[in-house]
């Protein structure tokens, strides 16, 4: 149920394609028969319940997780680790405030730390560490240890290290989680203008569609190895979430939010700790 | 007995300027350990394991009393003992609670074999005590060798992996979607910080090894956050502690080298620690300031 049914009329080729992409761990089906082309410069939101592979996705795309039958490309080539053309923005993690990184060696870290060597002083990479700074906003705490840096001067930091190499996909789990409403917008609407910039496509799984609202072009909503695939208006609707869940859902539209009532029992059988370590709040 | 008393006893400094030339080679030997264990220290406090340092050197220890009983190299026997521990913490747990309980389980284990050892060892008592206490002056040419050998090579291996191993040590998810080879470079640090270890036990002893591994870097860190500073700074650091602390030993006929080693260790990072404090404080205010700022532009537009 649910692939999305429309053929794209653009020239230019996706950047992600999967194909009747299945995961499994062991002989735990988390999604099949998944198929979605991800175009440049859209951006998707992934959401669902806990554990029902939203992560594995990104995982997979990464490189880190194969599928269990299918195919996913990026570019047009197999998905594989080390991949340049993705930027990733992982879960935040806290840092202890004398850990030796100051915010500028975190974007650097996105330039050139997987290179072999000590690396040298280079005053072309400090330029474009320093651009990248000034895109995202975080020239004043450039040079402040990481571990003073507030969430949202953190995520910013991390929009910044993940641009490092103009991928042409960024990959996002979870990056708003932890952060204050006023963050979350802040970081959102960051991603939403980099993005349009450098026509760079976003994948970004999420708990909370709302901050994320102005600017998904489309949603990738996954429950229990079932999906929807379509615009927000589409899928965030009543009657395709009961369907989806399989059990009576309300999508309730209040002052420009949307808020999602029921759905939880459905989550539970399907439970499975991979990744995600947020308790699921009903509320999405 | 009077302080001055005390002090007479403890130090000489009797023909201090021939001890000095007898021991250039233990003091080079100490600098080289020094720059080793300062960069080394850099990523025990980045990867946040301590605990693995002390865990190795228990280890390193029960290698060391090993050969010390069946006659074989001293030296070799404590690298042999501390890659042995370092291959199994670093393949053993992935996550960190693991990792610190399978040290846990170690520490007690490798201590148990060599008090073992050294109990049925009937040689000198002097042998086992250095083990404990470091023996970088008894230490033969030979030895020298295989210091300055195995030294060479951890500088070496550091060089090549510095860049990929700090990111896979501070921003490990990321590091991995890039391509960093995070577990291989896990077991590459944790032989590298074994052998690191095995060296610097011949200087402070098993039970001080912390001050040569872990202080230089803890001090580093109170005063900067730069990739560059922390570890220049750390070498600077250790290397006062290591040289230094022979250099006053020489002129003491009872005391051995580690307490001064390890005084010195300390001496510094309280230094660091007090002006860290103020830096902190700094930050944090800076911190609150920028809050503030932000704040105050989105209540009023410009």
């Amino acid at each position: 149920m649910g692939n999305d049914s429309t053929v794209s009329t653009d020239p230019s080729p996706p950047v992600i394609s999967l194909r009747d992409a299945e995961l499994r761990f062991g002989d735990r089906v988390l999604w099949h028969d998944l198929d979605l082309d991800v175009e440049p410069g859209e951006f998707i939101a992934v959401l669902g319940p806990n554990g029902t592979g939203k992560t594995s996705l990104l995982k997979v795309l990464l490189g880190q997780h194969s599928l269990s039958t299918g195919s996913a490309r990026i570019n047009g080539k197999n998905v594989h680790t080390g991949n340049s053309a993705i930027g990733y923005i992982p879960q935040q993690r806290g840092i202890d405030q004398h850990t030796p990184m100051r915010g500028r060696d975190l974007v650097r870290m996105g330039i050139d730390g997987h290179r072999w060597g000590p690396g040298r002083l280079s005053r072309v990479r400090r330029r474009k560490v320093d651009e990248l700074l000034a895109a995202v906003g975080a020239a004043d705490y450039a040079d402040a240890p990481a571990g003073t840096l507030s969430g949202g001067e953190l995520q910013r930091l991390r929009v910044a290290q993940a641009l490092a190499n103009d991928p042409s996909v960024l990959l996002c789990d979870e990056p708003l989680l932890s952060l204050d409403l006023h963050h979350q917008n802040v970081v959102a609407g960051l991603l939403h203008d980099q993005r349009v910039k450098r026509n760079t496509s976003v994948v970004f799984v999420t708990h909370e569609i709302n901050p994320i609202l102005p600017y998904v072009d489309r949603v990738l909503y996954i429950v229990g190895g079932h999906f929807l695939v379509g615009t927000t208006a589409e899928v965030m609707t009543s009657a395709s979430l009961t369907s989806l869940y399989g059990s009576p859902v309300e999508v309730v539209r209040v002052g420009g939010r949307l808020i999602v009532v029921g759905g939880e029992a459905e989550c539970v059988d399907h439970h499975i700790h991979d990744d995600d370590s947020t308790v699921e709040r009903g509320a999405i | 007995m009077s302080v001055q008393d005390i002090f007479g006893s403890l130090f000489t400094f009797e023909d201090y300027g021939e001890l000095v030339a007898l021991l250039t080679n233990s003091l080079i030997a100490a600098g080289l350990l020094g720059v080793v264990g300062g960069l080394i220290s850099v990523f025990v406090m980045a990867r946040d394991i301590p605990f693995a340092v002390h865990g190795i050197s228990e280890l390193s220890f029960a290698g060391a009393a090993f050969a010390l009983l069946v006659g074989f190299d001293v030296v070799s026997g404590s690298i042999i003992g501390s890659i042995i521990a370092a291959l199994i913490i670093g393949i053993g747990g992935a996550r960190a609670s693991e990792k610190n309980a399978i040290i846990g389980v170690l520490m007690p284990f490798g201590l148990g074999l060599a008090i073992l050892f050294l109990a049925l060892y009937d040689g000198r008592a002097a042998s086992k005590f250095g083990l404990l206490t470091g023996q970088i002056v008894a230490i033969t040419p030979g030895q020298i060798t295989t210091l300055v050998v195995c030294s060479l090579v951890v500088l070496l291996v550091l060089a090549v992996i510095w860049r990929p191993l700090m990111f896979a040590s501070l921003d490990p998810e990321v590091a991995r979607a890039k391509g960093v080879p995070v577990s291989v470079l896990t077991v590459v640090f944790m032989l590298t910080l074994g052998l690191a270890v095995a060296l610097s036990v011949q200087v402070v002893g098993v039970l001080l090894v912390l001050a040569l591994l872990i202080t230089p870097a803890a001090a580093a860190t109170q005063l900067s956050a730069s990739p560059v500073w922390v570890p220049v700074l750390s070498v600077i650091f250790a290397v006062t502690s290591s040289v230094g602390g022979i250099l006053i030993a020489l002129g003491s006929p009872v005391v051995p080298i580690s307490p001064f080693v390890t005084t010195i260790s300390f001496l510094i990072y309280l230094v660091c620690r007090l002006v860290g404090q103020r830096r902190m404080k700094h930050l944090h205010r800076r911190r609150t300031a920028r809050a503030a700022d932000e704040h105050e532009k989105t209540v009023s537009p410009a």
